[in-house]
């Protein structure tokens, strides 16, 4: 009798090389993402050692924490990220490697592209050096985010040295309510485990809600978990990802297809396998969230009142700490916060579906007087389903303006920044301090409140917009 | 690339007595434009360390002379956040070879091992004493041995053992890459490559 294995298990164990005792095993990764700002110090050391990429054809590179989001027919102002653009063309360039620049219309962010070409696929092992590769475990991937040293790694040998993570799996049952979307999901599940709750094991999701969920929003699921300190998450592929993959362009096809087809199938948890930590909730308790400190784990049901210091575990120093950055007081209600801006993108929620989530609600509004908003596609691709949807059309009537496709304010390393002091409501993924700009100030929640936020100026529950929408209509 | 072989440290330590620092805090996202590792030191902490304006924040505990030495010791789950390597190399270049903490995130954690920054985790009462003992004497020094994977109080002489891999304990005190190794199999890895449906 076989062991009974997890979802985990079967993908990480088939792609073992090597075992060494008491160390990491050798992974073999069958597609490495590559971006910009943490390539280059990789590609210098292949260089320095005089060696080249072993498998170009498993590596793709794409432009996006670094671009404008304006005006990207013109050269890049900023000299040092015009650079680091340069240093990634010539470096795809000299190792055989595809590369989708600047203006190139496969351009995007790197974990929005790669799933609308078909390089994601289920039960492969995917690496990139950012945190939020997990986006691709949405697949059945083992996907996960890697550090220069372990680019460099992968570039030269296909391979990465990582101990086995462990098992957790987190069992979502029942049905959402009408307005909480995935991105509430996430933050629900980080907002019960910490970020801190996962570290040290990879996530299964698993229950009903993420059965019934497209797979933009097991994307946005599996996008977050690094967020509680898990290295990835994954979810069993099914009917609606085999629909998504099928016919994309580097799909397999054919005989090929098939062939894939055959193994993909066999990617679920065995009945009976074991997980070192299993959770359950029960997904129609779930509010649309919204954070109120300065990470992710930060975040309550958006008719909550901020905890007091008595209700919170852990460092009341580094809890005040984080409330003092946000100028906010503990038993403060979050509903009527005035805000200043709106950021709706990032790996988290820049695809079709947040848009048109976007827009359910900004329809026949307008875009509150106080407020500036920067809609920021995910790829070209999404940026095309915009206008071919007439998304556009009901953004521009409201008073919204779309931007081209890239990382953006989600780390504001471009010119997108959040001022010092504002407060933005954000889709993306972190409300560090700063992160969206020095001594910016970050809400995060789902495209809903975001939109809810943009047209009426403050923290508002999305439910009322939906609601009255529900009600006219 | 061979980085500096650790085997014992003996040095005071800078205590960081927060929780959850993340990366973005360690060296923020505006400063992963270089295209080479240099020069990240300058902004380690940048934003906890230096105003708008660029005049040091008084109250930082890197701006305090009387803190110094080649340990940092930080609160609980030290190094959440992005996979950026960038907030190791800044640690490096600004001085430190050993991170002291509870708890470390993962990624950070991998990627100080593999760049010769020694991650040590201890429990929360240890922590707490080498805190303790820092605020007692500023320049109360410490000694991380690797070889017998254990950190002590010198004043004190209370200890605590810390757990490490064998195999990356090894790379740390001989100063070996994982790249090094995986160059030695490359046959098996190509053999392995050829059987990969897709």
């Amino acid at each position: 009798m076989s062991a009974k294995k997890t979802l985990f298990d079967k993908v990480w164990d088939s792609h073992v090389v090597h075992q060494i005792e008491d160390g990491p095993d050798v992974l073999f990764i069958d597609r490495h993402m590559v971006h910009e700002v943490t390539s280059p110090v990789a590609f210098l050391g292949l260089k320095n050692r005089s060696i080249g990429v072993m498998h170009p054809e498993k590596t793709f590179a794409t432009a996006d924490h670094n671009t404008p989001t304006l005006n990207q027919h013109l050269p890049v102002a900023d000299p040092l990220s015009a650079n680091q653009l340069k240093m990634l063309e010539e470096n795809a360039n000299e190792h055989g490697i595809s590369y989708w620049g600047l203006g190139h219309q496969k351009n995007g962010i790197v974990h929005v592209v790669g799933p609308e070409y078909g390089i994601t696929v289920p039960g492969a092992t995917i690496v990139c050096g950012d945190s939020h590769t997990s986006t691709h475990g949405a697949f059945g991937a083992i996907a996960f985010g890697i550090g220069t040293s372990e680019v460099e790694m992968v570039l030269a040998t296909q391979c990465i040295m990582q101990p086995k993570p462990k098992r957790m799996r987190i069992n979502i049952t029942g049905e959402l309510q009408y307005g909480v979307t995935p991105k509430d999901v996430a933050l629900f599940i980080i907002s019960q485990l910490t970020t801190s709750g996962a570290t040290g094991y990879f996530v299964e999701y698993a229950g009903d809600v993420f059965k019934n969920m497209s797979m933009e929003g097991r994307m946005t699921v599996c996008n977050l978990s690094i967020e509680m300190g898990a290295r990835g998450g994954m979810i069993a592929p099914d009917q609606t990802t085999f629909d998504y993959i099928k016919g994309r362009e580097f799909t397999p096809e054919g005989a090929a297809w098939d062939t894939a087809m055959e193994y993909w199938e066999t990617l679920y948890t065995d009945a009976d396998a074991i997980f070192d930590k299993e959770l359950t909730f029960d997904g129609s308790l779930i509010e649309p969230m919204i954070t109120y400190g300065t990470n992710p784990g930060m975040g309550m049901g958006i008719s909550k009142s901020i905890p007091t210091f008595d209700e919170t575990q852990g460092g009341a120093a580094t809890y005040k700490k984080s409330l003092d950055y946000m100028k906010f007081g503990e038993g403060d209600a979050m509903i009527g916060k005035p805000i200043d801006y709106v950021f709706i993108g990032s790996c988290t929620n820049g695809r079709i579906e947040d848009f048109r989530a976007f827009a359910s609600i900004v329809k026949g509004r307008k875009k509150a007087d106080n407020v500036t908003a920067w809609l920021v596609p995910g790829s070209h691709k999404v940026e095309a389903a915009i206008k071919e949807e007439g998304l556009l059309d009901i953004f521009t009537e409201s008073g919204f303006e779309l931007r081209e496709p890239g990382c953006s304010a989600c780390l504001a390393m471009n010119d997108d920044k959040i001022p010092a002091g504002k407060l933005a409501v954000s889709t993306s993924n972190r409300n560090f301090e700063g992160r969206q700009g020095p001594g910016s100030r970050t809400l995060l929640a789902s495209p809903l409140v975001a939109a809810a936020a943009a047209v009426t100026g403050k923290v508002t529950d999305p439910r009322e917009l939906l609601q009255e929408e529900a009600i006219a209509g | 690339m061979a980085y500096d072989k650790f085997n014992v440290l003996t040095s005071s330590a800078v205590p960081l007595p927060i929780e959850n620092v993340d990366t973005d805090q360690i060296i923020p996202a505006r400063f992963l434009k270089a295209t080479e590792r240099k020069g990240f030191g300058d902004n380690l902490f940048r934003d906890w360390r230096y105003n708008q304006d660029n005049t040091p924040k008084v109250d930082f505990i890197l701006n305090n002379p009387i803190y110094s030495g080649q340990i940092l010791v930080g609160g609980k789950n030290f190094g959440s956040g992005s996979s950026r390597e960038h907030a190791a190399w800044a640690v490096y270049d600004y001085g430190f070879r050993c991170v002291i903490s509870s708890f470390f995130a993962d990624i950070f954690r991998n990627n100080c091992l593999n760049i010769g920054v020694l991650p040590v985790q201890v429990s929360a009462a240890f922590l707490q004493k080498i805190f303790g003992e820092i605020e007692k004497d500023p320049n109360a020094q410490f000694e991380v041995n690797l070889p017998e994977q254990k950190v002590t109080i010198l004043a004190t002489g209370e200890s605590e053992s810390f757990d490490i891999n064998k195999y990356k304990k090894g790379n740390m005190t001989n100063g070996f890459d994982d790249i090094d190794y995986l160059l030695n199999i490359k046959g098996d890895i190509e053999k392995f490559a050829e059987q990969r449906p897709f």
